[in-house]
């Protein structure tokens, strides 16, 4: 085990994975010279040279569409969008290419490749830089979308995530970036995709998100204990899809009381799919609504007065479970 | 008869004048529209073909008009959903083309892809019963017309947004590319793709990358239901790689020794120089954009006798051989009896096909869940279903 931040884990991850398999590069805007523009690829120019670390034009579509072609011929690239909010120009290469090929030649063809890359609001960059398209990617049967919340999970999930044989879209926050903490140095260090991590047992009600949310539950858990003697069970769903519908239940079956965090945007967000199902299998064991938090629903605004009240702190998440407590 | 591509309202004079602008202000580099009459037998791939290779290709070409015709039956008798996109017209591009390739080379394509399936090779049997929507379908009737896919046979679809195949096969010079191959892709895309934005994004890359990509742009004169004069500024098309330092030329699809001429030069010269090239290649189809499409709002019946007359590509080549003494009428009777023979036991042979079961709806979804002994996922929901479902 060694301290390292979110960001070096990611880099570890991509390195380790790059030495193992010949078939799997990077690719992107300012992935190469520019060490990313978010440092996660520092370094790994000089180490794995040109041909594997390769700087791309402001070309989403073509090169989001260059990398599925190159996966179905058998490659295994990375896709790094600067802001996941950039794959909208790509999306007829994420959705209609990656996510269909294999079913529409009826199995004859995979494609395996990840787009990764930070998808979050928070840092005053307004509505075209701040989408959160987990929900959305997650409608798409033949897309895998994980939500990494800690550097052991970033280094875990995307090993996984570049060897597995579907297209995984990996949603990264920048907020997150330099979280620091206790990260495996193994390199067959692998977190299975779509298994859920209960962050915190408790007993009194279950408190389910996914990305940045994980750690804004954890912080409302602690003053529900502190200040208001709850003990709350904090699962981190890690994978959206697929989704390990499992240890919600467990958790739910438990506790009898249910707390969604999120933040993406409520509407058809993950969140309401989350509460349907718990509603579907487990209905009975429900002693209170399900209640939800997520970012307001409005675009994204740029003002830091008006984003600080958009995104869900731990005031909203403690408010929220006392009403059903 | 150049003014045959465009709307038919547009006058002769308009046509010339609009080429002659063209004429003025580009440097074409390797412009074939305004060379001298080459007779395209006497070239190189040509001469070297031998008799059978010779009357394959005809064979090839008839195959697939067969194989067409008879879907358009199958089609209007109820037993072919959705969309059939037809390539009647536009054979010898296909055949032609396709003849030209190596080992390392690839093909890719839009949705307008029954001739290319059958150029590869595929048979028409998982062809037509993919259109039936049948178990036996190429794609186990999860494609249908517009997505047929043959990997091993370097075919990689069949794909159905416009232009949206334009960065794959960008995709397939890269990896061909990377994996050390002497080899290209041939990208098939019609005059309407075009004018999607990915194609240019695509041909930046191509050109700044070195990327062993030729993209064929088959020009049928329209996309969908819009004349090129109504749809594209600047002609000819494959111009416009000329902003992006990629060769390009103008090839008349009527004429199959003509379409391998042009093919087997850029695919030596992609094999040699690791370089793209956009290659326009008229052509005409004598159907609908799809063949339920009202076919008489944009173009007129005897725009379509005249091309059917003077340039149909299949009876251009039965001419040519013949004269060639290559081949006899008996010989060419023959070829179409059987071309006839097989597409009907093919529609016989999706007729009498099983449809796939609704079970196998949930198949060729992931990997992984087709293949749950190596599944590392173990008890996670890839798939929300009813209950008795799961």
């Amino acid at each position: 085990m060694a301290i390292i931040t979110y960001r070096e884990a990611l880099n570890q991850a991509l390195s380790e994975e790059i030495e193992r398999d010949e078939n799997v590069i990077l690719l992107g805007e300012e992935v190469a010279q520019f060490k990313g523009s978010y440092k996660v690829s520092e370094g790994m120019l000089e180490k794995y040279g040109p041909k594997k670390i390769i700087d791309t034009p402001i070309s989403e579509a073509a090169f989001s569409g260059l990398a599925v072609g190159a996966a179905m011929m058998g490659m295994r690239p990375v896709v790094e969008f600067m802001f996941w909010s950039f794959c909208y120009v790509a999306f007829d290469q994420i959705f209609n290419n990656a996510a269909s090929v294999r079913y529409m030649s009826g199995g004859l063809i995979n494609v395996p490749i990840v787009f990764r890359g930070p998808a979050n609001g928070g840092t005053n960059v307004g509505a075209t830089h701040s989408h959160t398209p987990e929900n959305f990617i997650a409608n798409t049967p033949g897309l895998k979308v994980i939500c990494p919340s800690t550097p052991a999970d970033a280094k875990g999930m995307l090993k996984s995530a570049i060897r597995d044989n579907d297209p995984v879209c990996v949603m990264e926050n920048t907020i997150l970036y330099n979280m620091k903490d206790d990260v495996p140095e193994d390199n067959e260090f692998l977190i299975p995709l779509g298994k859920a991590n209960v962050l915190r047992e408790g007993a009194d009600i279950s408190i389910i998100a996914h990305g940045k949310a994980v750690h804004t539950s954890l912080e409302a858990a602690s003053v529900l204990e502190e200040k208001h003697n709850i003990n709350a069970e904090v699962i981190d769903l890690r994978s959206i899809r697929p989704l390990d519908v499992e240890t919600i239940l467990q958790s739910v079956k438990k506790t009898n009381r249910v707390l969604l965090v999120e933040e993406n945007k409520p509407f058809c967000g993950v969140g309401a799919q989350i509460s349907y199902l718990i509603q579907d299998r487990a209905f009975d064991f429900l002693d209170a609504p399900i209640k939800r938090v997520s970012a307001v629903d409005a675009p994204q605004a740029y003002s830091k007065a008006l984003e600080n009240a958009q995104i869900p702190d731990h005031n909203c998440v403690i408010a929220s479970a006392l009403t059903i407590l | 008869m150049e003014g045959l591509y465009h709307d038919a309202t547009l006058e002769e004079s308009d046509v010339k004048n609009k080429n002659d602008t063209d004429t003025n202000t580009s440097t074409p580099k390797h412009d074939t529209s305004s060379k001298p009459e080459v007779n395209f037998a006497e070239s190189a791939c040509n001469l070297t073909l031998s008799t059978s290779s010779k009357i394959d290709l005809l064979t090839q070409m008839v195959r697939i008009r067969r194989f067409e015709e008879r879907s358009l039956r199958a089609y209007q008798q109820g037993h072919i959903g959705g969309f059939l996109h037809l390539y009647i017209g536009q054979e010898a591009v296909a055949v032609g083309s396709v003849s030209a390739m190596g080992q390392d080379d690839h093909i890719i394509t839009a949705y307008r892809d029954h001739g290319h399936a059958l150029a590869v090779g595929m048979d028409m049997d998982e062809c037509m019963a993919e259109l039936f929507g049948k178990k036996t379908g190429c794609s186990k009737g999860k494609g249908g017309s517009m997505h047929f896919f043959a990997p091993d046979k370097n075919f990689w679809g069949g794909h159905g947004i416009v232009g949206g195949q334009t960065p794959l096969g960008l995709g397939m010079a890269f990896a061909l590319k990377q994996g050390g191959k002497k080899g290209a892709c041939l990208c098939y895309m019609g005059d309407g793709a075009t004018n999607q934005g990915p194609f240019y994004e695509s041909l930046n890359l191509a050109s700044l990358w070195n990327l062993p990509v030729i993209y064929i742009i088959e020009n049928n004169g329209y996309s969908m239901g819009t004349a090129e004069s109504r749809h594209s500024a600047g002609e000819p098309l494959a111009r416009r790689g000329e902003a992006f330092d990629i060769d390009w030329s103008v090839t008349e699809g009527h004429n199959i020794y003509e379409v391998r001429d042009t093919i087997t030069n850029a695919l030596e010269q992609a094999h040699k120089d690791c370089r793209p090239s956009v290659l326009e290649i008229n052509t005409y189809r004598y159907r609908g954009h799809s063949v339920a499409d009202p076919d008489q709002t944009y173009r007129s019946k005897e725009e379509i006798e005249e091309y059917k007359k003077n340039k149909d590509p299949i009876s251009i080549f039965k001419d040519q051989l013949i004269q060639e003494g290559v081949i006899s009428d008996e010989q060419i009777t023959d070829i179409d009896i059987k071309a006839k023979d097989e597409a009907e036991a093919s529609a016989e042979f999706a007729l009498a096909s099983p449809y796939p079961d609704p079970s196998e709806l949930m198949d060729h979804i992931y990997w992984e869940t087709d293949n749950p002994s190596e599944s590392k996922s173990e008890g996670t929901m890839f798939f929300e279903l009813p209950k008795s479902n799961l």
